[in-house]
């Protein structure tokens, strides 16, 4: 693909829950094998535009391309193999409770029979020996791992068929802080790894500039600023430096619901 | 109810589409055909002994108590086996395919599936939905045995029936249509009770509370679907 042609464009996406307009003509262009940290309080509709990239949900309008195709017109045969190539870490894991960890992990290769069961315990090793897990934790169940454990095992569950886009929903939510850098860790080193691109949502400030190459805020459905991660809490923008730093007073009011 | 249609047969559709999770099926059959042998065995055959009583109860007020063996086999193979053995399952197995499809869906474990290149309706409605339409007439074959022969017992121990006699008059008066009439309502008793189970699991919203309204839903809509349908057939059986 031509190093003009971002990996991800959306253009004018909006989508509304009834009354409430969730995205309002959201505009972004993501790279292709770099990462993107999208930024935004509770509601801002992050997790809706991924959604809406995933075909979890259908938007109301607007055209979201990967590789220059609209996705939205493809067929339904398309839109499958383009799921082939995507991964997606849950911000709680989502992990497959009847399933022990093996088979959450090589779920999608087991799925395409892309490899045999007998085939796949090794294979669920070596990715989860790729995000620091050992092999024997592929025996137990997802409700036997503590919340680091999960993420890990969501990390190795997204990286296994070896996706060229991978999405990151809330990655170090509910983790300590030392937890949430060795998770942050692993994303680096993994996206690094496969050259994937990388879409990450995320309130968390310190995992934004450690996975991310590019940001872009997301307030009130439509994208407000976006540059360097790196810049995040001097941008210059009143309204990202205040989001940035945790700061009460400033552009963005908390509406409390009375 | 239009909704519930379309979902049944976007269940269905799957059924002649590959890829075919076999090995869920058959996990699906282990869980509703094996797991619920005892609640349906235990119930059959008090609800036997009772019949047997009750009938004699009644018939003995016009000297006829010689049809009793009759009357327990024919309620139990025409209605009382699948009615009784459906509303067990449905107790079951359509609170636990709620609950656990619920929690799926609201723990993001359904979009998971579609992230994963696994459509959500093949993978957890299809396999469940085929399992319940095989399980359930063999659960109604078991309450079947399992119910005549409370009733034998309650004769030939209480009411002073021969043993013999009691089993000739009930095969004698026991038609091929009683009991395939009873092994059809229990396939569509089945089919019903796995489809509310997956449809209330599927459509939960909202966190633990909603997963219990969905699994009380598909209990209660189950529940009553399966005694309506149970006049339907009846009505298509009637006579035959």
């Amino acid at each position: 693909m031509s190093g003009d042609v971002p990996k991800i464009r959306l253009r004018g996406l909006a989508k509304a829950f009834g009354e409430k307009k969730v995205l309002d003509g959201v505009d972004l262009d993501i790279r292709a094998g770099h990462g993107m940290v999208i930024l935004g309080g509770s509601g801002s509709g992050k997790s809706v535009t991924i959604k809406c990239i995933l075909g979890l949900i259908q938007p109301d309008a607007g055209t979201i391309e990967v590789d220059g195709r609209d996705i939205l017109a493809m067929s339904r045969r398309e839109r499958e193999e383009l799921n082939d190539r995507i991964g997606m870490l849950f911000q709680n894991g989502a992990l497959f409770d009847s399933l022990p960890v093996w088979e959450n992990v090589c779920f999608k290769l087991l799925a395409q029979k892309r490899i045999t069961r007998a085939k796949a315990r090794d294979k669920a090793a070596e990715v989860l020996a790729q995000v620091g897990l050992a092999a024997s934790v592929g025996d137990l169940s997802p409700a036997e791992l503590s919340g680091g454990m999960q993420k890990r095992v969501g990390l190795a569950r997204a990286i296994a068929a070896q996706p060229d886009i991978i999405f990151f929903d809330e990655p170090t939510t509910g983790l300590d802080p030392i937890m949430g850098a060795v998770i942050d860790g692993l994303i680096v080193d993994v996206v690094k790894r496969l050259g994937a691109t990388a879409v990450s949502i995320t309130h968390d400030m310190a995992s934004a500039r450690r996975i991310g190459d590019d940001a872009a805020m997301l307030h009130k459905g439509k994208i407000v600023w976006r540059g360097p991660a790196a810049s995040l809490g001097h941008t210059g923008n009143a309204m990202v430096d205040q989001f940035a730093r945790g700061e009460r007073e400033g552009p963005i009011q908390m509406e409390l619901r009375r | 109810m239009g909704a519930v249609a379309l979902f049944a047969l976007q269940g269905l559709s799957h059924l002649v589409r590959p890829p075919f999770y076999g090995r869920l099926f058959l996990r699906h059959l282990v869980e509703i055909a094996y797991f619920s042998l005892p609640v349906v065995a235990l119930t059959a055959i008090f609800t036997g002994m009772v019949l047997a009583l009750q009938s004699y109860t009644g018939f003995a007020r016009f000297n006829a108590e010689g049809a009793v063996a009759n009357v327990v086999v024919l309620s139990i193979t025409r209605e009382l086996g699948p009615v009784i053995a459906a509303l067990m399952v449905a107790g079951r197995i359509g609170a636990a395919f709620a609950a656990e499809i619920g929690t799926m869906r609201v723990t993001d474990q359904i979009d998971a599936l579609t992230t994963l290149s696994t459509n959500p309706m093949k993978y957890l409605v299809t396999p469940r939905l085929l399992a319940g339409v095989v399980a359930l007439p063999f659960l109604v074959v078991v309450a079947d045995v399992l119910g005549v022969m409370g009733g034998w017992l309650i004769g030939t121990t209480k009411l002073g029936f021969a043993s013999l006699s009691y089993l000739k008059a009930t095969m004698d008066f026991l038609q091929t249509m009683d009991v395939v009439s009873g092994l059809v309502k229990a396939s569509v008793f089945g089919f019903v009770i796995t489809l509310m189970g997956c449809w209330c699991g599927y459509n939960s919203k909202g966190g633990a509370q909603g997963v219990g309204a969905a699994t009380t839903a598909a209990v209660v809509s189950s529940s009553i679907l399966i005694l309506a349908l149970d006049y339907v057939l009846t009505e298509m059986f009637f006579a035959r």
